[in-house]
């Protein structure tokens, strides 16, 4: 499906979407994280999007807010989409879970977990996946200061 | 014929000296030092042996520079681990950790004394020769499984269980296979079975059935060792190294060598069962009966040679697999095998020269 | 007074073993907690992280340049092929021409370097089951090719010759002939391989029927390259996403259906015949032409974002940048193949046992230093 006609179908399940192109190769999906949840489960389940493929889950840190990117794809019609999440909360940041949806959530949700500090709710198992248990801190974060491990230019 | 006989001329020199009771003991201590010997010597060539033959599979040299061509390598492995520190388990049952390799040993020694090596050269001629070397091998698991329970190590315990099963299992299979020859030849006495075979080797005299026993028992003897490919015990080392995990030093040289030992005692059989022996093939060298240590040795290295292939070619049975090819498979085919043996003795079926 | 302590995940038949950190078949370090009831297992959890060397975090503060030499410690064996992911990101962003040479030789050398890699992994593969010389022999075949990288690029593993813009240096005059040489030999080594393995009847019973991955369960896990093609999945990069010189090419994509180890082993055994039929096609029409398209020393992509999809030999690898029009990405996140196929691990070996578990973990092979980053 052509990005225009994505925009147009997904456009009438939810209010509250933004779209973009810009800057971007793919069309873009901004979304709330109330409604984070419901718009994952109906991109997956649509027979006309059937986005059953989530290749890659990022998280990022946009300056004042927390967010997350994931990547789309569907195996079957092979169109790709991006939808985004953020949250302004940066001291106890919780968003949704997708583990129910794609199962590779798992890993990729700990991975985030454990560099930003965003927590899922009705995740399986959240704890830290490369660092100890008792490191204190989200290293990706751009507020991260560690004088004995980073060095800068 | 050309006889040395050594033998006979120790004997009578050695009760001409002496009174008698010392004299066996004198004579039974020199048979002892003569066998440690064999095992010391046999153990350390087997295993110099295993490097280079792996090595020549595996497109490389192998140990060269030690000695002429790494002949003492294993020498100063021996020395290496004379040297090592025995590290015990604290809380192991120091009595019963002591005693197992010994066990191993023992049984292994046992076993060569009973092999003849040529037509003088056997130690203990017995008339139930061959029973009872199948009877001392199954010594050997006491020591496996003492070993693995004494170190007080779950995982050490774990794989001396799924050892000694292994061991305990095959271990009828090689009674069996070696009962079908003894149909042909009527008497258990080893000495008697190679003079049998101067009509031809047994494999030719038995035709069919006795090459599925030696198929059989080829196979069956190398689990019995624990080598390769039945090996899953020991080689799991990614999670326990098997029952000798807790020793060190000497005392795993101990199971180490015997392994090898016990390699060389089941290329021995069957070569005493199979292959005839100390007999030349056509009986060449008949005339002389001391060339008999050549002739058995050079097929009892060929069989050597054969289970050191099978290590090195095949990927391992999982533990499962394992005890299914033995009790579904090998295990029928060996009792069909007997009966099949009987029937072509009663019909005079074998082949004579 | 003692109080029993009561560990929920534990029953009381159930023990704990642990595959530590250091292998003897060096997929890296990866340490496994096995839960265990005899010999079934019940639950595999792995414990990442010994070889993380936050490459992410340092991307953020290095040029573009900087940051292709840091890829190829991410999944050392298909070195190449993570660099050209990087350079391609770039190259797509300042929207490059690239000359057509540049192109046919880098195909060449991704698909040199994925049959290294697939030698080495069948390698290790007989080691794991306990076939212990086919080690050797893999290696020997991967030396012919390390020799030609060497010749050419200048490093064995650690190859770094492709540079946004195209390549460091043009080829060396032999490498056309060595290639070719490298061809008829290894022509005639693939058979041995099947000989040695793939025909032996106890290797098949260790892996057929072991380890199913169905294919609803790789599209959900996200598994890719010869993992997913084996379920029935058709996610070849190459085909979907075609770049660099790929869409000149026919091959066949790999797929079989039954999902179990034996067939991802014969999926990548498949797969070195067809890299070679690749590597026919174009080595003796390698276009003239410039080796290099010069670009400003200091790089600087446009705003925006980027994502790039390269195949190397593990699977699908994802370069994703978020530029904000500065010489350092803002964000540079790695989608690597071995990451989602780890994640399959403990779906598939629970209610096997453990010997399987040795023989399915072979097959998915990974790559540590790929996963941790």
């Amino acid at each position: 499906m052509t990005n225009e006609a994505l925009q147009e179908l997904v456009g009438n399940w939810l209010p509250e979407l933004e779209f973009t192109e810009e800057e971007s190769q793919f069309l873009n999906i901004h979304v709330s994280p109330q409604n984070l949840h419901t718009l994952m489960s109906q991109l997956k389940s649509n027979p006309e999007t059937q986005f059953d493929y989530l290749f890659c889950l990022s998280g990022v840190d946009w300056g004042e807010k927390l967010g997350i990117v994931y990547h789309l794809e569907s195996t079957s019609k092979r169109h790709i989409v991006v939808v985004k999440v953020t949250t302004e909360d940066r001291e106890n940041p919780v968003l949704d879970t997708v583990y129910d949806i794609w199962a590779t959530a798992e890993f990729h949700e700990r991975e985030v977990f454990d560099f930003f500090g965003i927590r899922f709710n009705n995740h399986p198992n959240l704890k830290r996946l490369f660092l100890t248990e008792d490191w204190v801190g989200y290293p990706l974060r751009k507020d991260y200061e560690d004088d004995i491990n980073m060095i800068l230019h | 014929m050309i006889q040395l006989s050594i033998t006979e001329n120790i004997h009578n020199w050695l009760f001409s000296i002496m009174p008698e009771g010392v004299a066996s003991i004198v004579e039974m201590v020199l048979i002892a030092v003569v066998y440690l010997t064999i095992f010391a010597v046999t153990g350390l060539f087997l295993v110099l042996l295993e490097r280079r033959v792996a090595a020549w599979f595996q497109l490389r040299i192998g140990p060269n520079r030690v000695g002429f061509q790494g002949l003492l390598q294993t020498m100063a492995d021996a020395i290496k681990l004379l040297t090592k520190e025995l590290t015990g388990t604290e809380r192991a049952d120091k009595f019963l950790y002591n005693l197992a390799p010994y066990f191993v040993i023992i049984s292994a020694l046992m076993a060569l004394a009973v092999i003849p090596f040529t037509k003088e050269f056997h130690a203990f001629d017995i008339n139930i020769g061959i029973f009872f070397l199948i009877a001392i091998s199954s010594i050997g698991v006491i020591g496996i499984l003492l070993g693995g329970w004494s170190s007080n190590n779950k995982f050490a315990l774990i794989g001396a269980m799924r050892s000694g099963v292994q061991t305990i299992s095959y271990e009828l299979s090689v009674g069996l296979s070696l009962l079908t020859m003894v149909v042909i030849t009527g008497t258990l006495q080893l000495s008697e079975i190679i003079e049998f075979q101067k009509n031809g080797w047994l494999i030719v005299q038995g035709h069919i059935p006795a090459i599925i026993a030696f198929m059989v028992f080829m196979i069956s003897g190398t689990a019995e060792t624990n080598r390769a490919p039945f090996d899953m015990v020991e080689a799991e080392s990614e999670l326990g190294a098997g029952f000798h995990t807790e020793y060190s030093g000497m005392k795993f040289a101990y199971f180490f060598l015997a392994e090898f030992i016990n390699m060389f005692i089941i290329a021995a059989i069957a070569t005493t069962m199979f292959f005839g022996g100390w007999l030349s093939p056509f009986g060449i060298t008949e005339s002389l009966p001391w060339l008999g240590v050549f002739w058995f040795l050079a097929k009892t290295m060929g069989l050597v040679f054969l289970m050191m292939w099978f290590r090195w070619t095949f990927p391992r049975l999982r533990v499962d697999q394992l005890l299914t090819l033995e009790w579904k498979y090998l295990l029928p085919i060996n009792l069909v095998n007997i009966v099949v043996m009987a029937l072509i003795v009663w019909l005079n079926l074998t082949i004579r020269f | 007074m003692e109080t029993e302590v009561v560990n929920t995940n534990f029953k009381s038949e159930e023990y704990f073993i642990n595959m530590g950190p250091q292998h003897p078949a060096t997929h890296g370090v990866l340490r496994l907690l096995l839960t265990i009831d005899g010999e079934i297992i019940k639950k595999v959890e792995p414990d990442l992280g010994y070889i993380h060397r936050s490459i992410e975090k340092m991307c953020e503060r290095d040029s573009y340049q900087q940051i292709v030499h840091l890829t190829d410690r991410m999944d050392y064996l298909s070195a190449n092929i993570n660099n050209e992911a990087v350079c391609l990101a770039v190259e797509n962003a300042l929207q490059l021409e690239i000359p057509e040479r540049v192109k046919v030789i880098r195909t060449i050398i991704g698909e040199l370097t994925r049959i290294s890699s697939h030698c080495l992994w069948w390698g290790v593969m007989g080691m794991d089951v306990g076939a212990l010389t086919t080690y050797f022999y893999g290696f020997r075949d991967r030396e012919m090719i390390n020799d030609i990288m060497e010749e050419t690029c200048g490093a064995r593993l650690t190859m770094n010759y492709n540079v946004p813009g195209g390549l460091m240096l043009d080829i060396h005059p032999n490498f056309v002939k060595r290639v070719k040489d490298f061809i008829t030999h290894f022509k005639t080594k693939l058979p041995e391989y099947d000989r040695l393995l793939t025909g032996n009847i106890i290797f098949q019973k260790r892996t057929i029927g072991v380890g199913i991955l169905s294919k609803e369960d790789a599209i959900s896990f996200g598994a890719s390259g010869p993992v997913g093609r084996a379920s029935g999945y058709s996610c070849d990069v190459r085909k979907h996403h075609p770049y660099s010189a790929i869409d000149k090419v026919t091959f066949n994509e790999v797929l079989k259906t039954e999902g179990d180890t034996y067939a991802r082993y014969l999926v990548r055994i498949q797969e070195m015949w067809e890299s070679l039929s690749i590597i026919e096609q174009l080595i003796d029409n390698i276009p003239e032409g410039e080796h290099r398209v010069t670009t400003n020393a200091v790089i600087k992509l446009p705003k925006g974002e980027f994502y790039q999809k390269v195949e190397t030999a593990r699977g699908e690898l994802g370069v994703y940048i978020i530029s904000t029009g500065t010489k350092n990405p803002y964000r540079l996140k790695f989608r690597s193949p071995g990451f989602s196929n780890l994640s399959l691990l403990n779906h598939i070996a629970v209610g096997g046992k453990i010997g399987d578990l040795v023989a399915t973990m072979a097959t998915l092979d990974l790559v540590i230093p790929d996963i941790d980053r």
